[in-house]
């Protein structure tokens, strides 16, 4: 209830804080730019202003700012209670995060990257995702689980891993990997409202990109529907699904693909799970074509999952195989050449549209 | 000064061993301590250990005017590789991850002297020196740092993934507190295999508080392990001082049931007094825990600067005081073991070691793409592998 009356007066109490604002980066009427790191910084701020039961905790959260800095200024803001540094102890402070759920609070739990929440991976599925089903509806768990997810640049085998597949199979949880700005915001401040535990997967390499964002994305009240995936870019030849990172790969590939006639259409899935296969079977029942796109590994991948589904509903509107884009079947290496190999890239993506539009004379060679 | 007062007053021993073993002009004569590998010089340690659960070694640590030389080389090669390493990340010639070693030299280096090749090493990721102190050369060290083939993990691991397992260094390990386990896991297979070796399961003050440590510590106590666990404390994990981090920063207790001892980590011969002490104790009952008192002059990794959670008083205030190498240096000086002039040609000739290394592995060549799927598996089968594209890269498993 209350957090139902706070937000009501949202708009009135952060009148005079309106930190969306004074996060943008030029004030030209033309159009408002923001970065994925503001973005997600004005969506925490913004929650933790609402909610007096949101709190932050994970390593460097507080002074350290953050270790990519997306918590900065909030320490100062809402000081050592509500946003806490843990000493590096994922199983133990991500048990401790789940507890606090239990009994109401709204934990936002910070890794510093996704690789170390194995370490917490009991509390996360058997803790959080399977206590509301195991206890008859008593015991939810309104706690986000947030932080980088997948490769980075130069980081290695034990740091690059993406675990969408992983956390999208296991009911109970939900799945969240924004692209955009507006992504970032609407996405992080539905995560946190949303009563379930919610798996919000970032990307390093995405902090820093700008994206144009309107006033509609700025005001506190924002907020992205849980399930829904965004048509990027409309087409008519082809769909391409992408999340994270992949997005941005997929609009540069629809870019060189429409050069050569070929009308892509972009999917940002921005939901994993649940994952709008509403959306993507309507699109390949339009384009009768679809690519996969993702970063992880290929075996049991996003890309899967979305074959199999587009297979039970549309599969008669399909022209050509399903076609995947996805990580190498290797651990990341750290070779610069070696890890160009083992991540997508925007030619992959091209190739595997045009192979699906049966415009590639690779494959009359291989036929 | 605690060092030149404590020399006085030993002073008195080494001298008289030093005028009877050898010529009378032997102090005249610096050049011949550099091979001198008989006279056993016994020198004090910094301040005595403080043992947990067991009783301390002595603080006079013996020692020879050839050891003590190398002690200097070696961890001067050391700083100067890890200073070389900075600027080659600031050149964006290392990628990703970089953690560096400068100031807990005396560590790596002190340990070495109190093993053999035989027991095991295993670390986190601020591996470089370790590597080092176990047989890596510096080429193979800067071409894994730059992902050449020529690097020790084939350029495929990178700064975090260094390995020798023929000289017993486990890695290289990324993940904070994993190491720890695992080491305990080697000494395990030590005791299985009646090896009469030890390993060292090396950690940080950050990673002191992970439960596994405790998980495992606990079987290697129950099982009679030969595991030495060696907090190397420099006070900080990542940004967050210990006092932050740790209810008890008495790292050399948290073992509880098991014995431990704190020691100064910037005392190489403390170190390595403590390890030949660690030792014999885990091969007759079992783990025990050593806590270095050390502390590290770049920040946690290239991307943190170091000092927005430290002053650069505390960081000066160090390496003027409690510098490893500093303090061989003036050993080796007040000892008349060597003179200035060819301690700074030693230093001229490292760094002439380490440009000629980064030079060759600059001209090195990147991995073959073939490699990209190779050491997947063993024992691979034959099965199909791809690539970002599966119809565009593919490889098979051997």
């Amino acid at each position: 209830m209350l957090g139902i009356v706070s937000r009501k007066v949202l708009g009135q109490s952060l009148g005079r804080i309106r930190p969306a604002v004074w996060a943008l980066r030029n004030y030209s009427s033309a159009e408002k730019q923001m970065t994925v790191r503001d973005a997600l910084n004005s969506a925490l701020d913004e929650e933790m202003s609402a909610d007096p039961k949101v709190f932050l905790m994970g390593e460097e959260v507080g002074e350290y700012q953050g270790a990519y800095k997306i918590s900065k200024g909030l320490l100062e803001k809402y000081g050592p209670e509500r946003v806490l540094d843990t000493p590096i102890t994922e199983a133990g402070f991500t048990g401790i995060g789940v507890g606090a759920a239990y009994y109401g609070l709204k934990p936002v739990v910070e890794f510093m990257t996704f690789n170390f929440s194995m370490q917490a991976i009991d509390h996360i599925i058997n803790s959080a995702a399977k206590s509301n089903y195991m206890s008859a509806g008593q015991i939810s768990v309104p706690i986000v689980f947030r932080g980088p997810n997948g490769a980075a640049a130069g980081v290695g085998a034990q740091h690059s891993q993406c675990y969408a597949a992983w956390y999208g199979s296991c009911p109970g949880l939900k799945v969240l990997s924004p692209y955009s700005s507006e992504d970032a915001r609407g996405l992080l401040k539905a995560a946190i409202r949303d009563p379930d535990p919610v798996i919000f997967l970032e990307n390093e390499l995405l902090y820093g990109e700008s994206f144009p964002i309107s006033a509609e994305v700025l005001d506190s009240s924002f907020c992205l529907p849980i399930g829904k995936a965004k048509i990027e870019r409309e087409g008519r030849d082809v769909t391409i699904t992408a999340f994270s990172k992949m997005v941005g790969f997929a609009l540069k590939a629809a870019d060189i693909l429409a050069k050569d006639g070929i009308s892509a259409e972009i999917i940002n899935l921005r939901s994993i799970r649940p994952l709008d296969t509403p959306t993507i079977n309507a699109s390949v029942r339009k384009t009768n074509r679809l690519v996969t796109v993702e970063e992880g590994f290929p075996q049991h991948g996003v890309g899967a999952e979305i074959c199999m589904a587009v297979v039970e509903e549309s599969f008669g509107y399909l022209d050509a195989p399903v076609e995947r884009i996805a990580g190498a079947d290797v651990p990341m290496p750290y070779a610069a050449n070696l890890e160009r190999m083992a991540v997508p890239q925007i030619e992959d993506i091209v190739r595997a549209a045009k192979r699906a539009c049966y415009r590639s004379t690779a494959m009359a060679a291989t036929a | 000064m605690a060092l030149s007062t404590s020399l006085r007053s030993n002073l008195i021993k080494p001298l008289t061993a030093l005028t009877a073993l050898s010529s009378t002009h032997h102090l005249r004569s610096p050049f011949s301590s550099s091979a001198d590998d008989t006279t056993v010089l016994t020198i004090e340690t910094s301040v005595p250990f403080i043992g947990h659960r067991c009783e301390p070694p002595s603080r006079n640590v013996e020692t020879t005017p050839k050891e003590v030389l190398g002690f200097f080389r070696d961890m001067a090669l050391m700083r100067r590789m890890e200073i070389a390493s900075d600027s080659l990340y600031k050149s964006k010639l290392i990628r990703g991850f970089c953690h560096l070693y400068d100031g807990q030299e005396a560590v790596a280096v002190g340990m070495e002297a109190a093993i053999t090749r035989r027991d095991c090493i295993i670390t986190a990721y601020r591996d470089h020196c370790i590597y080092l102190g176990r047989g890596g050369t510096l080429f193979e060290c800067f071409s894994e740092l730059m992902g050449r083939q020529s690097g020790c993990s084939k350029g495929k691991g990178g700064s975090m993934h260094f390995y020798k397992k023929e000289n017993g260094f486990y890695g290289g390990h990324g993940i904070v507190g994993a190491q720890i386990p695992l080491g305990c896991g080697l000494a395990f297979a030590q005791k299985y295999s009646k090896d009469e070796t030890v390993t060292f399961a090396m950690y940080g003050d950050g990673a002191a508080n992970q439960g596994q440590l405790f998980e495992a510590l606990n079987m290697a106590a129950l099982w009679d392990l030969p595991a030495i666990l060696v907090c190397e404390n420099n006070h900080y994990g990542m940004g967050t001082a210990e006092w932050r981090a740790a209810k008890s920063p008495a790292y050399y207790k948290r073992g509880d049931y098991v014995p431990g001892l704190k020691v100064d980590g910037m005392d190489v011969l403390a170190v390595k007094q403590a390890c030949r002490f660690a030792k014999e104790h885990a091969l007759k009952n079992g783990p025990i825990i050593l806590e270095m008192d050390t502390y590290r002059y770049h920040g946690h990794s290239m991307s943190d600067p170091g000092s927005t959670y430290r002053t650069r008083d505390e960081i000066s205030g160090v390496r003027q005081e409690r510098d490893a190498i500093e303090r061989v240096r003036k050993l080796i000086l007040s000892h008349e073991l060597s003179t200035e002039a060819e301690l700074k040609s030693i230093e001229k000739e490292i760094r002439g070691q380490v440009d000629d290394a980064i030079a060759r592995a600059k001209e090195s060549p990147m991995p073959d793409p073939s490699e990209l799927f190779t050491n997947v598996y063993v024992k691979g089968f034959g099965i199909e592998v791809a690539g970002a594209d599966r119809k565009e890269v593919r490889g098979v498993l051997p």
